[in-house]
């Protein structure tokens, strides 16, 4: 439809209000144009002829008369294509790398479709990372969403580089698609350099909005990378890993855009609708049946004052399969990669660990670990009211466990790859420190093989 | 029944005017009534009324919006939101509204398309019906027509729909036939009315019943916190607050898998699509040890994920509630997970939202708390219309917003349900699975209850478990100690007291779901276990007495046989005295004589 309706009833912030405008579709693309030039936009309230529309690029230099507006009629669509690895897109899929856009094999709409339950596959490949915390404790599984919760100062980007450099998914067609929200200009470009320096960038589709880009990108940007994703996973067959960071940055661009529409917020300002937002993107990880491709997502957040029941991760937690959390004191005390173990969960991890996957002793280390861990948590508050020297032999055993658990096993080199036999060995090692008796996760028979006391 | 013909729509034409998300609006005064089911748009979207006014009516719509315009027609059904309930239910998958998601995935493939109108069972498929009445007969509600075995173990019976009786005119003879097929008709005053296999009954509207009855009996679940310690009854309401991670989906599974009931619901309400799968796929591998059978085909699950419509999320509960009640009717005992009732909670919050009502608490509308007690109170223990024994037990997991347990939807909840099981993240974090806290925890249950157990498991089932509950409780006081001044500076039973206590924390009180002999443990076995380390507590006070240290003790290994007792234990009774007690006895003897000596 060629119709342009000229000016504008009201702006107000990132949002336009159109009037005598016939024939709109609910959450359809529009096109503004000003003297300056065109920008998008899209359509999020009817109510008769008016129309509330979400501005891609921002409102700066919209008057009430200088626009003229004009409908697709359609929602909005992602060009894809298998050359976008190897691009660089904006947060709305425009290509940024100075490049000619992409020549579209399909188009896609960026909402995506839910995917029935009925045709999932269960997850049950693990993906080996060679980060002995992560494989041995919270075993990524191809089709999985295992969130990185961290903090500010933190070595989220780090662990994110480090999984995707070393991430083993045996036997598939692997890229990484990358979507970074609101991030420092340095941070995408760190992500940018080390993808270009260990030779992935080719097998890369990076979507970028940047902390300076105008926040209603910012919403649609993740939208677009998991599209792409999607694409590349279930119509080419590929392995996906999709990297999405800063989740609190998109959640905190839909507050915006929420109180912009006055609408009642929910917990800490936040819209009441943040747990379907959340999952509309984050379920958009899986496998499904007879296909042969998967998305995997690790998306990053950044927890406001360390909190974790703040509504990003909380919410987030409810959704994701798993969350590696990231530990400030841990990395204080230079533990690398900071991985808080107690806090780290991986949901799909028992289905494809074990006999026939890992080894069959994984799931019972794993359980064991945790549970001397949480005794070394018990055992430091102790020492640090009565002192370490009134402590128990036992829980002595246990500090000196810790101590070593966290020097040689959680911390390793940025550069290190270990592979699962050697994650697990390392385990028992430790183990094998606390008294036989003291474990009692295991079963003896595991124990009579395993453990090296 | 014949009501399901379609009405036909009056003179009036309905137009979309607003759109905003999932709700609708519909300008002028219309002829909607409040909670109608309306098609909407081109596409024919399912939609339900939920607010009229003098200028225009506000529709939720269950399916995406996108691309829906103003001026499109708003199509009337002149039935409420109703789920359609006849044989092939049993071991199908739905979505929050009702429709099979295997005819969907046939229709739109992977991934779910908008405006698929598929009715709820196969209409096609045939069953061999075997007739219950005969010519001449008078029928009322309740009475049964006619049956048909729906799967191996379940025979699916068919009743007269509340509100008809009268005289049976014609019976179709027994024989296969589709569930719309015509199988009885009964002259009632003034109508005849043909019966088949198929009923719809509004979703928001509870079943009649003949009455309800006192809940006497406790729903085993297999599970030792739960049935030893936190009993739930046949007809009972519970719930399990959690943050994420503590294992709320974990513990719905293995009451679906394990659960004594003849039928299960599975409301799947808003969470994730990967853990649908998984029952799918699990469920159809795991033999009912019941019936020697799959386990899905005594299950029903219902999957609205996170990211399938919000309106249809909130719907997802009462559908899943009204199947459960059809069954119930039929004489069975069924239980319905509903994971999780939060999602649903928000699901009400962000409509509200949309319609922008004036909220309460944190958001949530005024009505939060009689939505919530409404949809608990269709739990319960019942007398049928045809005079059978039935239930329904409600399992509703909460997904407290930061782990709080103060937030509306807990407290709420907590209002109206009699089982509490509260999981706690520190025991989550240490792997002590399941993660039921048992000092917040609790079962108004029990007291009802201790009749049963006392004399159908043991007399001494219930003083048993009061004990163990002190003893939890003693640790709990004594820890508040230990964390000031250590362990070592307490008295000797005291430490007894924490020994036993890590010992019913590790060895009873955590329970292995990947384990075969541990993911289901039989009442007998729960109740000999309980038995064998409180028995052990008593010889070791008396060794206590002596001033024989409790490190002598825990050195003999007698601890260590009791965490791992549930290996050492049979499910059935070996007849006899145990061996793994006379073991430990022994044991407790021989330090006794050695001391004796000395």
């Amino acid at each position: 439809m060629n119709i342009e309706f000229v000016g504008l009833r009201e702006i107000n912030g990132p949002l336009i209000v159109l009037d005598g405008v016939k024939g709109a579709g609910y959450d359809e693309l529009v096109k503004i144009k000003t003297a300056s030039g065109s920008r998008l936009g899209k359509i999020i309230r009817i109510d008769g002829e008016r129309v509330v529309v979400q501005v891609f690029e921002g409102t700066d230099g919209l008057s009430l008369h200088n626009t003229h507006t004009m409908l697709t009629g359609k929602p909005m669509e992602l060009a894809l294509s298998r050359s976008m690895l190897g691009r660089i897109f904006d947060g709305i899929g425009r290509p940024i790398d100075g490049y000619h856009d992409i020549y579209p094999e399909k188009k896609m709409d960026i909402n995506g479709l839910a995917i029935n339950p009925v045709s999932r596959e269960y997850p049950h490949d693990y993906i080996s990372t060679g980060i002995s915390s992560i494989d041995a404790l919270v075993t990524l599984i191809k089709g999985q969403k295992l969130p990185i919760f961290s903090g500010p100062g933190l070595p989220h980007n780090e662990l994110a580089v480090q999984i995707a450099r070393q991430a083993n998914i045996r036997g598939g067609d692997y890229c990484i698609v990358f979507a970074a929200m609101g991030v420092k200009n340095d941070v995408a470009d760190y992500f940018k350099r080390s993808f270009e320096q260990t030779g992935a960038l080719s097998r890369t589709v990076m979507f970028l909005n940047l902390a300076s880009d105008p926040i209603t990108e910012r919403i649609t940007t993740p939208r677009c990378a998991l599209t792409a994703a999607e694409y590349l996973a279930f119509e080419k067959g590929m392995d996906v890993l999709v990297i999405m960071t800063d989740m609190t940055s998109y959640a905190e661009a839909l507050r915006e855009v929420s109180s912009a529409m006055e609408e009642i917020p929910g917990r800490k300002g936040y819209p009441g609708y943040l747990y379907s937002e959340f999952a509309s993107l984050y379920e958009r990880a899986g496998k499904i049946k007879n296909r042969k491709g998967s998305v995997t997502q690790i998306p990053i957040l950044t927890m406001p004052n360390d909190d974790i029941n703040h509504p990003v991760p909380d919410l987030t937690g409810y959704i994701t399969e798993g969350q590696i959390v990231l530990d400030r004191t841990l990395d204080r005390q230079g533990v690398y990669p900071p991985v808080s173990v107690l806090a780290s969960l991986s949901r799909l991890m028992k289905d494809g660990i074990g006999k026939g996957y890992t080894r069959e002793d994984h799931q019972a280390l794993s359980n064991q670990i945790y549970a001397s861990y949480a005794k070394v948590s018990e055992a430091r508050s102790l020492a640090s009211v009565i002192g370490e020297e009134d402590l128990s032999e036992t829980d002595k055993q246990y500090l000196q466990f810790g101590r070593l658990f966290e020097e040689t096993f959680l911390s390793q080199k940025w550069t290190e790859s270990r592979d699962m036999e050697q994650t697990l060995d390392l385990g028992w090692k430790l183990l094998s420190r606390l008294p036989r008796e003291t474990l009692d996760r295991v079963d003896d028979d595991m124990l009579d093989r395993y453990y090296q006391g | 029944m014949t009501a399901g013909k379609a009405y036909i729509c009056m003179a009036e034409k309905l137009l979309i005017k607003g759109i905003n998300g999932p709700v609708v609006t519909v300008p002028g005064q219309t002829d909607l009534s409040m909670m109608e089911m309306v098609y909407v748009g081109n596409n024919h979207l399912i939609g339900e009324v939920i607010g009229i006014t003098d200028t225009a009516a506000t529709i939720q719509v269950y399916e995406n919006t996108t691309s829906l315009q103003p001026g499109e027609p708003v199509e009337r059904t002149g039935y409420p939101m109703r789920c359609m309930l006849a044989p092939g239910l049993l071991t199908g998958i739905f979505d929050g509204i009702g429709r099979p998601l295997n005819k969907i995935e046939e229709m739109t493939g992977a991934f779910i398309g908008a405006g698929a109108n598929v009715p709820t069972v196969d209409t096609e498929k045939t069953w061999p019906m075997t007739m219950k009445v005969a010519v001449g007969e008078q029928v009322e509600a309740g009475t049964l027509f006619a049956v048909t075995m729906e799967t191996q173990s379940i025979e699916h019976r068919m009743l007269v729909p509340a509100g008809v009786a009268g005289r049976v005119t014609w019976v179709a003879p027994d024989g296969e036939y589709t569930v719309e097929a015509p199988l009885v008709k009964i002259q009632t005053n003034g109508a005849e009315i043909t019966l088949n296999g198929v009923t719809y009954h509004p979703i928001r509207k509870p079943r009649p019943v003949k009455e309800r009855v006192a809940a006497t009996e406790p729903l085993i679940t297999g599970q030792r916190v739960i049935d030893t310690m936190f009993p739930i009854a046949k007809g009972g309401a519970a719930a399990i607050p959690g943050g994420f991670g503590t294992g709320k989906t974990m513990l719905q599974h293995q009451f679906a898998k394990w659960s004594a009931a003849d039928i299960i619901v599975y409301v799947g309400c808003g969470e994730r699509g990967n853990e649908m799968t998984q029952v799918l796929t699990e469920f159809s591998e795991l033999i009912d040890p019941k019936t020697g059978r799959s386990m899905l085909e005594r299950t029903i699950l219902i999957a609205n994920t996170s990211n399938m419509p919000v309106a249809a999320r909130e719907a997802s509960i009462y559908t899943g509630v009204t199947i459960a009640e059809y069954y119930r009717d039929m004489g069975y005992d069924v239980a319905l997970m509903a994971d999780s009732t939060s999602r649903w909670a928000e699901a009400l919050r962000e409509i509200s939202g949309r319609l922008e009502e004036m909220p309460a608490e944190e958001g949530y509308p005024a009505y939060l708390p009689s939505r919530l007690s409404a949809f608990y109170e269709r739990a319960g223990s019942v007398k049928t219309l045809s005079g059978e024994n039935g239930s329904v037990s409600i399992i509703g997991a909460v997904s407290p917003q930061g782990n709080d347990f103060s937030e509306p939807v807990t407290q709420n909840t907590k209002r109206f349900i009699r089982c509490y099981w509260a999981l706690e993240k520190s025991l989550a974090y240490a792997r002590h699975y399941p993660a039921v806290n048992w000092i917040q925890s609790y079962s108004e249950y029990q007291l009802e209850l201790a009749d049963w157990f006392d004399s159908n498991v043991a007399s001494d089932f219930t003083s048993l478990r009061v004990r163990m509950g002190a003893i939890l409780q003693e640790e709990d006081r004594l820890m508040e100690i230990v964390k000031l001044i250590g362990s070592d500076l307490l008295a000797n039973d005291q430490k007894l007291t924490l020994a036993i206590a890590k010992c019913i924390r590790v060895g009873f009180l955590q329970q292995n779901a990947f384990i075969p002999q541990d993911a289901y443990v039989s009442l007998d076995k729960q109740y000999r276990m309980m038995k064998i380390m409180l028995m052990t507590y008593d010889k070791a006070k008396e060794l206590v007495l002596r001033q024989i240290p409790v490190s002598v003790m825990e050195k003999s290994g007698v601890f260590e046989i009791l965490t791992k007792l549930r290996y050492h234990l049979a499910d059935v009774e070996p007849g006899g005295e145990d061996p793994v007690w006379q073991e430990i006895e022994q044991n407790l003897t021989s330090i006794l004589a050695t001391y004796a000596e000395k």
